[in-house]
């Protein structure tokens, strides 16, 4: 008991000195739950959050836009990989993780369960979800948690990339014909509250938030960065010339900020809870792709282990 | 350019198109993560090298044609890749064994143009895409191995893989008028050289995955006459949907 006492505190000072809590270090358990359900759910995001984009590829209207929007999506991939790959210091597997999200007991960011209808959803994903990504990305370089930071920073090198590339959509078809103006307005207006929704709920009922904040896994807090997200957006769509659906979307002289209309928390509990329009797709397209690989990863480990065998067969005679 | 010339570009172009959009449909419905990864980083590598040709193609044709105009704005007709290449992705292991195929033929095609110099332009497209189809093959190959060496079921699966894609392989060794304008261009070798080259490198692998060679002897041809599968125009109606739909827009 004494010892763990010695333990916490040891832990305490090296997060108030900010210093990293490495794998072998000693943490306190929460420390540990609230860091696998966060990062697991993160890497989920990533992989879930191919299937809007990947609808797409194989439609993308010109060959450098198919290559962009492929080496995109890729990257999407190559961030769960490294998130899996954080978890799994934490002393958990991939397989248990995707277990987990198979089974519906796993949460994944929300805004992958809304539909791609058009090309410019291509557009607004990368422009307001990998930038709303961004925003909540960025802090969590200098999270505690080193792997965690460390996967963190490799991954935000590549979402600047997917925002311009997203952008780059949308300022092609706001250049382009009417018809394309239309589309890039019509998924400015599907995309922009559920963009807004991805910072989670307001600070005043956000669940997890301050005790993260406190083991400084969280900088900053929900609103904040939904402010700063609005701030940051606002100024974007101007230059598009496109209309954030929003009417109360005001300049603030007094905060130096915009004001912006309520959020329908109801459709994001709605969402979140699995009744959004597209949760069960998403899903059963997951448990599918896993279950039509189970003979493939079981091929590959039955010939893994048949090399290992000849190996130990070779040095054994030799 | 002659149209001997102007062929060969739209048959390295569009096998590397048309199989590049194959493998991105496998794009989030992978085995596994790394798999998703690889099987992109696959079609990006044949996307760049279509990208390559068809511009070449369209630069050297004189028509102002672009890569886009030649990829989004011909049917199926007009297309020159193998039959191989368009057919449907099937399950995991037809869609490596089919990449193994093409692999193989593929890497052979590219070592003769990267090292000729009769084409200079088709030399460093192919150079560079000789590299990348090092990488493609050893990952088709690895993969065939694995699964016929496995267990039963993928050994099983992988066998009927290769019956089934063997008869569009005699394909990409028909002898015609392209075939010899490359051969006598010094661009190519003669497509017997090249055949006997191909089946001597997948019969090492496939021993050593443990599969058997079909024996079938007759084999389906026709895409490089614009004579495709039924499959080909489905994949176009998809890839060029956009295109049709607003004739004319930039994206
Ligand atoms: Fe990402
Ligand atoms: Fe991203």
């Amino acid at each position: 008991m004494v010892q763990e006492m010695d333990l916490l505190k040891r832990f305490d000072a090296y997060i108030d000195s900010d210093q990293k809590i490495e794998a072998k270090d000693w943490m306190p358990d929460a420390y540990r739950k609230t860091l696998i359900r966060q990062i697991s759910q993160h890497a989920h995001s990533e992989i879930i959050g191919m299937l809007p984009e990947g609808n797409w590829i194989t439609r993308a209207p010109s060959l450098q836009r198919k290559a962009i929007l492929l080496a995109k999506v890729q990257d999407e991939a190559g961030h769960g990989l490294y998130l899996y790959s954080a978890a799994e210091t934490l002393g958990v597997n991939r397989e248990e993780l995707l277990d987990a999200l198979h089974k519906g007991k796993a949460k994944y960011s929300s805004i992958f369960n809304y539909p791609t209808l058009t090309w410019a959803d291509m557009g607004a994903i990368g422009w307001l979800v990998d930038g709303a990504a961004i925003m909540n990305q960025v802090p969590l370089c200098k999270c505690s948690y080193g792997p965690y930071a460390r996967a963190m920073v490799r991954v935000c090198k590549e979402e600047s990339f997917h925002q311009r590339q997203g952008f780059q959509i949308m300022l092609n078809l706001c250049n382009g014909t009417k018809e394309q103006k239309e589309m890039a307005q019509d998924a400015l207006n599907r995309w922009w509250w559920p963009s807004l929704m991805m910072f989670g709920p307001n600070d005043e009922s956000s669940m997890h938030s301050a005790q993260s904040m406190k083991w400084k896994i969280k900088r900053f807090s929900n609103d904040e960065l939904r402010q700063r997200f609005v701030d940051m957006s606002v100024p974007q769509a101007e230059l598009l010339g496109l209309t954030i659906p929003d009417e109360q979307l005001k300049w603030n002289e007094a905060t130096g900020h915009y004001d912006f209309g309520p959020i329908d928390w109801s459709e994001f509990e709605a969402v979140v809870s699995g009744n959004g329009p597209c949760n069960r797709e998403r899903l059963a397209t997951r448990v599918k792709a896993h279950e039509n690989g189970e003979w493939v990863r079981a091929a590959a480990a039955a010939h893994a282990a048949k090399v290992a065998k000849r190996k130990s067969l070779k040095t054994d005679a030799a | 350019m002659n149209s001997e010339n102007h062929q060969l570009l739209l048959r390295l172009g569009d096998d590397a198109l048309i199989l590049s959009q194959r493998l991105s449909e496998w794009c989030g419905h992978g085995p596994a993560l790394e798999e998703d990864i690889a099987l992109s980083n696959i079609a990006l590598d044949l996307l760049g090298q279509a990208r390559s040709f068809l511009t070449l193609a369209g630069a050297r044709e004189g028509l102002n044609r672009t890569e886009d105009d030649l990829a989004y704005l011909r049917s199926d007709r007009e297309f020159r890749n193998a039959l191989l290449v368009e057919l449907p992705n099937g399950h995991f292991g037809d869609t490596i064994m089919r990449q193994f195929l093409f692999d193989q033929f593929a890497l052979l095609r590219y070592e003769c143009l990267a090292a000729q110099r009769f084409d200079l332009d088709v030399a460093a497209i192919s150079a560079k895409a000789l590299k990348e189809t090092k990488y493609h093959a050893e990952h088709s190959a690895k993969w065939v191995i694995r699964l016929g060496d496995g267990t039963d079921e993928s050994h099983e699966k992988i066998q009927e893989s290769l019956n089934t894609l063997w008869v569009y392989t005699g394909e990409l060794f028909e002898p015609d008028t392209v075939t010899s304008y490359c051969t006598n261009n010094g661009l190519i070798s003669d497509p017997d050289q090249l055949k006997s080259q191909w089946l001597e490198s997948i019969n090492l692998v496939l021993e050593e995955a443990t599969l058997s060679l079909p024996s079938s002897e007759w084999m389906q041809c026709g895409g490089r006459n614009g004579i495709h599968t039924e499959h080909l125009s489905y994949l176009l109606a998809e890839m060029q949907v956009l295109q049709h739909k607003y004739p004319g827009a930039k994206w």
